[in-house]
């Protein structure tokens, strides 16, 4: 889950410039008064919690993943993650009800404003925090994740959480312009002519699951492209890919229950969560009850696609059959049926065939590890053959695993392969004596 | 002392295929679990890549999978006559030196015992009358049962082989014979969770060539699965390619039965599972009143001295170890052969092997096609599967038809006697007989003897100051007469397939030494049965003098059979762990009243 985190602070030059040229307060963009429904006088460290609530909140804080970035080796939600932009560092903050060095003298209004209108208690959140989507979180769910953080142990961890970041990204304040450029605080509204259930998924994924943080492209200004909504954008060295209706590239070949399953485990039984998916997988998606994860899979599904379409596949050479055979057919099977909860299988699996090919050429330099789930323990890793095969020889593959048992896709790019292989610092071949 | 951590339900010390099984057991139970692991973290993915082709010279002839001799070694000798060497190159048995234990770089031979195994001494009597077991006692045997019978170790070893995911062909369903499997075995409920591997030349040869001199040959079961499989704690496995490095090497296709590809995805999971890995358990620590223990003494790899208290230590290292840190630990009374007093140390058996080797001029048996497991089998001379009446000797092996492996470097002696051994000719014959050898091995039972037995070293120590294990062990008149017996057979079966030029390597011919072995399979020492006067552990695995104690491994095995141990291990360790948390936890004590 570290894309979104670099996305939204790659911006932060241009909340500086919208702030200075900011002639007045758009008050719609930084209005709070939607946290008054909250209590202000009680502070989390001396909150009693309801159970029951408590339970619920559990739920919402997996929705949220929250543990992804502020749980890093120092105790449960006592922040230390840090986040590498342009910028500078920023570090996740200590979220356990930890009075002094946490967020326990928070009341839950403090708490509502940080989360859905990035206020925090020094000042203005930076987008890392993803209050941009957090803002769509209801005011129930809102309560209840509240009383779950009073649950949390009490870890005292103190953290600066800009003192990385050098000036004039340092100053807080600069997020006020760039919220008034691209922040809507309104909450989520539900759409009346669909289902229940298509507006549960659509809660969940615009909402607390943040998924088009990274599934979706930025323009120049580092904002979301709504035309282009989840269908797939390049993040941290990673392709976030297209998860609409697209038949070719997108969820369209899929079932309902395939993506719930993907969703619920890490794997639909061909493709599987690794990098950045595998961590919101194991984090978060995991945790889904049945209703939610077919909720998802209702939206995402119902989502115009791009127009990336199969095409005629490209002509192999026998030289890449016989490096595939060799290389990968032990795992990934002579038809490249791969094998149930282990290894992706490549028949079929859309994700392989965008035009991005940096995830499989990734996969082949560095080698990946698949998410481990409590229903798939098993997190799998692909080994890397960067030392043991060069540029030409990696494209040559791919282009045999993307063009071979009914999958169809462009050419992989050599120079492609050489500069995510320089990028990743991944090894050059080994020299061997022909 | 300063490194005391917090207390735990249950320490495992030695996570291998016994500890891991214990641990799953345990934590899943809800206990608390704390491993300490001597070697250190080894993964599939990451240490066994596939990308990377398996190196015959690094694990095979270097053994670097092996736990170095520096750390640990026993000292031998073949009668207490004489005085014990240290022994300095790993052969006759190899300790592990990771996670996984020796469980990550074992073949795969997934075996159950036979229902004679548990009760080699009632069984005698009862087949062939007491004086023959009396005449077998009087002559140095010391034949006992094992206090469990395969009827109640079933259930268990059925567990095992749904985790572990063991490839084969049922002969004895609830007791109905079915063809093609192996009809000698105790009888099982259902079959195996994965269909037998497939056949090589040599398999097909042997099995036509058995079957033809009215023998029963079936496919051999195998910890390398035959087809993709989930087991049941929901760790997935991919089919054998059959590359033929098992013995030796981790496997990179998550395709061979370990303690890394079957429990730890799992286990590793859990919150109430702890390891501690490069850390040493040097010996349990015995409360004031003697009766149990309050847990373990550890250094760690820095040289830390640290205590892990526990309510429960489970001894689950190699067996050598299991035996050794019960004596360290003054845990249970040593074996004396000259009174036959003391429990611990007695019963050590090895394993009673020999091996034909054929030519077939012509042939392409292409061995490059291979798996640890991978062979066709008959057991119709093992155990008590035929008559002894007119025998001077009990027991008997499985003889075996096996297309283990063809690695180049292993191979080089597979080369038809009078050939040169070096050059030009040499590099001819390998070239030649690579494609045209076969093997035949016999795997034989061992049965415990008064004057073989294990005890701590008086002269040489480890790198901590601790004794080493001192084995005192030569082949017995009964284990050597039932080798011969089934060389012989061996030998038939070898002619009748069409092998010329035969080699015969029977090892009980020679006395005993560690360096010239073909099992591996050790066991014995810290036995378990129903009387405390010959066995140092109950039925259940539990310490009758420290009854907060257990230990699980083939150390528990009172005589070996014709098969390798890792099943019947495994089994056990499930067995054990029930009878820890199912019984033991509620009402701390021994199980079984002495």
């Amino acid at each position: 889950m570290a894309n979104w985190k670099k996305i939204g602070t790659g911006v932060a030059v241009l909340a500086v410039i919208a702030a200075a040229g900011a002639g007045g307060w758009a008050w719609t963009k930084l209005n709070t008064s939607r946290s008054s429904v909250a209590d202000d006088s009680v502070a989390l460290a001396d909150f009693k919690a309801d159970p029951e609530a408590a339970a619920r909140g559990e739920y919402v804080m997996r929705l949220g993943d929250c543990a992804a970035c502020h749980t890093k080796g120092q105790g449960d939600f006592a922040g230390g993650y840090e986040i590498h932009t342009p910028f500078g560092m920023l570090v996740s903050s200590n979220i356990t009800p930890d009075r002094e060095t946490g967020i326990g003298a928070m009341t839950e209004r403090d708490f509502f404003d940080a989360m859905r209108h990035g206020r925090g208690s020094e000042g203005m959140l930076y987008p890392a925090m993803p209050y941009t989507d957090y803002a769509k979180l209801s005011d129930a769910d809102m309560h209840d994740l509240w009383a779950y953080m009073s649950t949390v142990v009490p870890v005292s961890n103190e953290i600066d959480e800009n003192g990385g970041m050098a000036f004039p990204y340092n100053i807080r304040l600069a997020m006020a312009g760039w919220n008034m450029l691209f922040f809507d605080n309104s909450g989520f509204s539900p759409d009346a002519s669909q289902s229940a259930e298509w507006n549960r998924g659509a809660y969940i994924v615009e909402g607390p699951g943040h998924c088009s943080a990274c599934h979706t492209p930025r323009n120049a200004l580092g904002a979301e492209i709504g035309a282009a909504h989840m269908q797939g954008a390049e993040v941290d060295g990673w392709h976030a890919p297209e998860i609409t209706s697209n038949p070719h590239v997108g969820l369209g070949g899929s079932s309902l229950e395939d993506v719930a399953r993907y969703l619920q485990t890490g794997s639909d039984g061909v493709a599987f969560a690794a990098g950045p998916m595998a961590e919101a997988v194991e984090d978060s998606t995991q945790y889904l009850s049945d209703e939610d994860a077919m909720a998802v899979a209702t939206y995402l599904m119902s989502l115009p696609g791009s127009e990336a379409r199969a095409s005629a596949p490209m002509a192999l050479n026998a030289s890449a059959a016989l490096a595939y055979e060799v290389n990968c057919s032990a795992c990934h099977g002579l038809e490249g049926e791969g094998i149930d909860g282990l290894a992706p299988g490549f028949a079929g699996n859309g994700a392989l065939l965008s035009d991005s090919t940096t995830n499989p050429v990734r996969a082949l330099l560095t080698g990946a590890r698949a998410a481990h789930t409590g229903v798939l323990p098993t997190g799998a890793g692909m080994p890397s053959f960067a030392w043991k095969m060069n540029d030409a020889q990696i494209a040559e593959v791919l282009d045999f695993i993307r063009n071979s048992w009914g999958n169809s896709a462009a050419p992989v790019k050599v120079e492609d392969v050489a500069s995510l292989r320089e990028a990743l610092g991944a090894r050059e071949k080994i020299a061997a004596p022909e | 002392m300063a490194n005391e951590r917090p207390k735990a339900d249950v320490v495992i010390v030695g996570l291998g295929w016994a500890g891991s099984v214990m641990a799953e057991e345990l934590t899943r139970a809800g206990l608390n679990v704390v491993a300490i692991e001597r070697g250190a973290w080894r993964d599939t993915s990451t240490d066994f890549p596939p990308a990377v082709d398996p190196d015959e010279l690094r694990w095979h002839t270097r053994r670097e999978l092996l736990q170095p001799m520096s750390v640990e070694t026993t000292t031998f000798r073949n009668t207490s006559a004489q005085t014990a060497a240290p022994v300095r190159n790993w052969n006759a048995f190899q300790f592990g030196w990771n996670v996984g234990g020796a469980g990550t770089h074992w073949a795969g031979m997934s075996w159950r015992f036979l229902p004679w195994d548990f009760e080699v001494a009632g069984r005698t009597a009862e087949r062939y009358g007491q004086a023959k077991l009396d005449g077998l006692m009087a002559e140095g045997l010391m034949l006992q049962d094992w206090g469990v019978t395969y009827e109640e170790m079933a259930p268990f070893y059925d567990r095992f082989e749904r985790i572990a995911g063991t490839s084969g062909k049922a002969g004895n369903l609830n007791g109905q014979a079915m063809p093609g499997g192996n009809v000698f075995e105790g009888p099982r409920e259902r079959d195996y969770p994965t269909p037998e591997l497939k056949d090589t030349h040599w398999m097909r040869m042997y099995r036509e060539t058995a079957e033809g001199m009215g023998y029963h040959p079936f496919t051999i079961p195998a910890g390398n699965i035959s087809q993709a499989y989930v087991n049941p704690l929901g760790v997935a496995m991919g089919p054998c390619t059959y590359c033929g490095f098992c013995d030796f090497h981790g496997c990179g296709n998550f395709s061979k039965s370990s303690p890394q590809a079957c429990i730890l995805p799992a286990l590793m999971r859990r919150p109430n599972f702890t390891v501690l890995t490069e850390t040493e358990v040097l010996h349990a620590v015995k409360h004031e009143d003697g009766k149990t223990v309050t847990g373990v003494k550890f250094v760690t790899r820095d040289g830390q001295e640290g205590f892990q208290p526990a309510d429960i230590v489970c001894i689950t290292a190699y067996q050598m170890d299991n035996v050794r840190l019960m004596l360290l630990s003054g845990i249970g009374e040593q074996y004396d052969p000259v009174s036959q007093q003391g429990t611990v140390g007695r019963n050590y058996s090895y394993q009673t092997c020999s091996s034909v080797t054929g030519f077939f001029s012509g042939a392409k048996m292409n061995p490059f096609i291979g798996g640890g497991a991978l062979g066709v089998q008959i057991d119709d001379f093992n155990g008590d599967n035929f008559d002894h009446a007119e025998l001077d000797f009990i027991g008997g092996a499985g003889i075996m038809g096996y297309s283990t492996n063809g690695r180049p470097i292993a191979n080089m002696n597979g080369i038809r006697p009078g050939s040169k051994r070096w050059g030009s000719e040499w590099k001819e014959a390998y070239a030649r007989d690579y494609q045209e050898v076969a093997n035949i091995f016999c795997q034989g039972t061992s049965m415990p003897a008064r004057d073989a037995y294990l005890s701590l070293d008086p002269t040489y120590t480890d790198r901590h100051g601790q004794p080493l294990l001192r084995l005192t062990f030569d082949w017995n008149r009964n284990d050597k007469s039932m080798i011969e017996h089934a060389t012989g057979k061996a030998i038939e079966i070898m002619k009748e397939a069409g092998g010329e030029d035969l080699m015969v390597d029977n090892q009980a011919e020679a006395s005993w030494n560690p360096y010239k072995q073909h099992s591996s399979h050790t066991i014995g020492g810290l036995v378990m049965g129903a009387d405390p006067a010959t066995s140092a552990l109950n039925p259940y695995l539990q310490s009758w003098d420290c009854h907060n104690v257990f230990s699980v491994g083939a150390s528990a095995f009172p005589n070996n059979g014709g098969y390798n141990p890792t099943l019947t291990v495994g089994a056990l360790a499930v067995r054990a762990a029930r009878a820890i948390h199912e019984t033991y936890v509620n009402n701390p004590g021994p199980l079984v009243e002495a």
